[in-house]
């Protein structure tokens, strides 16, 4: 059964299309990057996702329509967005009595034993702790939960490289197995192109990319060519060229590799040149339009 | 391995995967969320208590030898007055205090927790938002009026202990304070009042949290402007004031629905409960166009608390 299945899902916000019947399939054990400029339509998908808000089209989650059956959903589904949500003006150890008292599948030792690795007192308030500490108070919450799907909605977002990489690692290491299954979004794309499995670009509302990270390594290649083979490169048609230390880096989408590598040195791109390549693309024609 | 066995092993093969669900307890824990985070439900009420007890044990020990001379050749009747009033204050005080922390807490309750976006945290969390909404209604339905009972027992316990010893170094009788004051009649009305008002009152708290979980800024201007606007416009408009009296209605007509106010009083006890007619209110149309009102009110609540993310 997928994880998290759509069909024509839509949501408007008045005049504002916010997300123009996407299409959404997540398989069970799957970590997939949601990645799309601000306004995008992030947000308003994995808030769809999560029960938060209402939406037209058919969606299911778990098996469950989350705008139904939010709280059901919830034993399932765990979901971390930024760091500011815990409340400020509760303590630790309220934090862990309240999560016990009210999650049928939280072990209460699991996450007193990961806040021991950590600087946190149980006797602290949210409200002072550090705002990496923050997230891995949540964190500790999260992982202690025996849960089917982890929603990350920028869970990093102004922490430092440290906590970033510890978050990630966290992860990946002592969390994620095969019958879980996350869906992450983020600006720092490259923080994530080691973990992801799959890979989905949204631009203003629509899907404009859908793959596994396997057929993202076969599909997309980047030749940095010397001057005097870039026309000859651009009759490949690339999706995308920049400049760099006078060479020209071009981004081929399904062209061979052995091809390319008559033209220069041939490597895989980062998710975030083929995103500046894809979104850029896609946003020209929209440039003075409200993102 | 047989096929048969196969076959029975398929079910004990699918059980871990049925996780174990531990049993929890939502409600109660909703509502102690609500006391971690609204301290001052209990704080205030104490703090008040402290006050009065205070104030009157430095008023008692001022007491001129005229009043106390005063005191000590009145009737039993005058003496039983006499008595009553620091307690009636001290009560009074108290519920009043609870009073106002209900309006504060139900004003702030639904939208606080939007605008410090921890909605989210409370939200990816199975707690259904009816729940939620009633774990919140029960702070100024149970929560407070429980409170105020207690703090003022407490309060009227220390006041006896007080009066036993002070009492005497005035030549007055120790038990002139208890006496007046038998326990279990003014436990009895206590909790008479506390219950015909919360009832009562029911709408408003209903009315106030709509108001905190639908308004982004000025929750306090959204619940008493427009009411009172409106009162203002009926006055100038048609020279009426129907609105003003039914908020009025609202705001204190518990006392002369559930209270036998004709019925003269009993013997010289101050606490009479001759007068109370819960009769009277159970049948009184605004008790029960009161709660219906509530219902409907807190229903929106519910409903409007399922579409709110933060501000």
């Amino acid at each position: 059964m997928a994880c998290i299945e759509a069909h024509g899902l839509r949501k408007a916000f008045g005049d504002t299309v916010a997300l123009d019947s996407i299409n959404l399939q997540v398989e069970t054990g799957r970590i997939l990057g949601l990645i799309g400029p601000n306004g995008a339509g992030k947000t308003t998908a994995l808030n769809a996702i999560l029960g938060l808000s209402s939406y037209d089209g058919d969606l299911k989650v778990l098996g469950r329509d989350p705008w139904r059956d939010r709280d059901a959903l919830m034993r399932d589904v765990c979901f971390i967005a930024d760091v500011a949500v815990l409340p400020r003006w509760m303590k630790v150890s309220q934090a862990l009595d309240y999560v016990d008292g009210v999650h049928p599948r939280f072990d209460r030792a699991k996450a007193e034993a990961f806040l021991a690795k950590t600087d946190i007192k149980s006797t602290s308030l949210v409200r002072a702790l550090s705002k990496g500490m923050v997230t891995q108070l949540h964190l500790a919450l999260i992982m202690a939960i025996d849960a089917k799907l982890l929603v990350l909605d920028e869970p990093t977002l102004g922490l430092d490289i440290l906590y970033r990489k510890e978050f990630y690692d966290t992860l990946l290491n002592d969390y994620f197995d095969h019958s879980r299954t996350i869906v992450v979004t983020t600006h720092q794309v490259e923080e994530v192109q080691h973990i992801l499995t799959d890979l989905m670009f949204l631009n203003r509302g629509r899907v404009v990319l859908d793959c596994s990270m396997e057929v993202f390594e076969q599909r997309y290649a980047e030749v940095m060519v010397t001057a005097d083979k870039v026309a000859e490169a651009r009759l490949l048609g690339p999706l995308h060229e920049r400049q760099v230390f006078g060479r020209s880096i071009l981004l081929f989408d399904g062209v061979d590799r052995k091809r390319l590598a008559a033209l220069g040195e041939v490597r895989t791109p980062s998710i975030a040149d083929l995103f500046v390549a894809v979104i850029g693309a896609d946003a020209v024609p929209a440039k003075g339009e409200a993102a | 391995m047989s096929p048969q066995e196969i076959v029975n092993g398929a079910p004990t093969d699918s059980a871990p995967l049925d996780r174990m669900l531990r049993t929890t307890r939502p409600f109660y824990w909703s509502v102690r969320r609500e006391i971690w985070e609204n301290r001052s439900i209990y704080i205030a009420p104490l703090a008040v208590a402290g006050v009065v007890l205070f104030g009157l044990l430095v008023g008692a020990s001022r007491l001129p030898a005229r009043a106390v001379h005063m005191i000590s050749t009145l009737d039993p009747v005058k003496q039983g007055e006499a008595m009553s009033i620091p307690f009636a204050m001290a009560a009074g005080a108290i519920m009043v205090t609870a009073f106002i922390v209900a309006v504060f807490y139900c004003l702030g309750t639904l939208q606080s927790e939007r605008r410090d976006r921890s909605i989210l945290f409370w939200k990816s969390l199975p707690v259904s938002d009816v729940t939620t909404v009633m774990a919140k209604a029960a702070v100024p339905l149970v929560i407070l009026p429980v409170i105020a009972l207690v703090v003022i027992l407490a309060t009227l316990l220390i006041m006896f202990v007080a009066s036993a010893i002070l009492l005497p170094m005035h030549g007055l009788p120790p038990t002139l304070l208890i006496s007046n004051f038998p326990i279990g009649p003014v436990t009895v009305e206590l909790v008479y009042v506390l219950v015909i008002f919360t009832l009562w009152h029911a709408p408003i708290w209903a009315w106030l949290m709509l108001v905190s979980g639908w308004a982004r800024r000025a929750t306090f201007l959204w619940a008493f402007g427009p009411p009172l606007a409106l009162c203002v416009f009926e006055k100038l408009a048609f020279n009426t004031s129907y609105l003003l009296s039914l908020l009025h209605y609202r705001l204190t007509g518990a006392v002369s629905e559930a209270f036998d106010i004709n019925t003269a009083m009993h013997g010289n006890m101050p606490i009479d409960l001759h007068q109370l007619d819960p009769l009277k209110f159970m049948f009184a149309p605004g008790l029960w166009v009161g709660l219906m009102v509530a219902a409907a009110l807190f229903a929106g609540v519910v409903w409007q608390r399922r579409y709110r993310t933060s501000i």
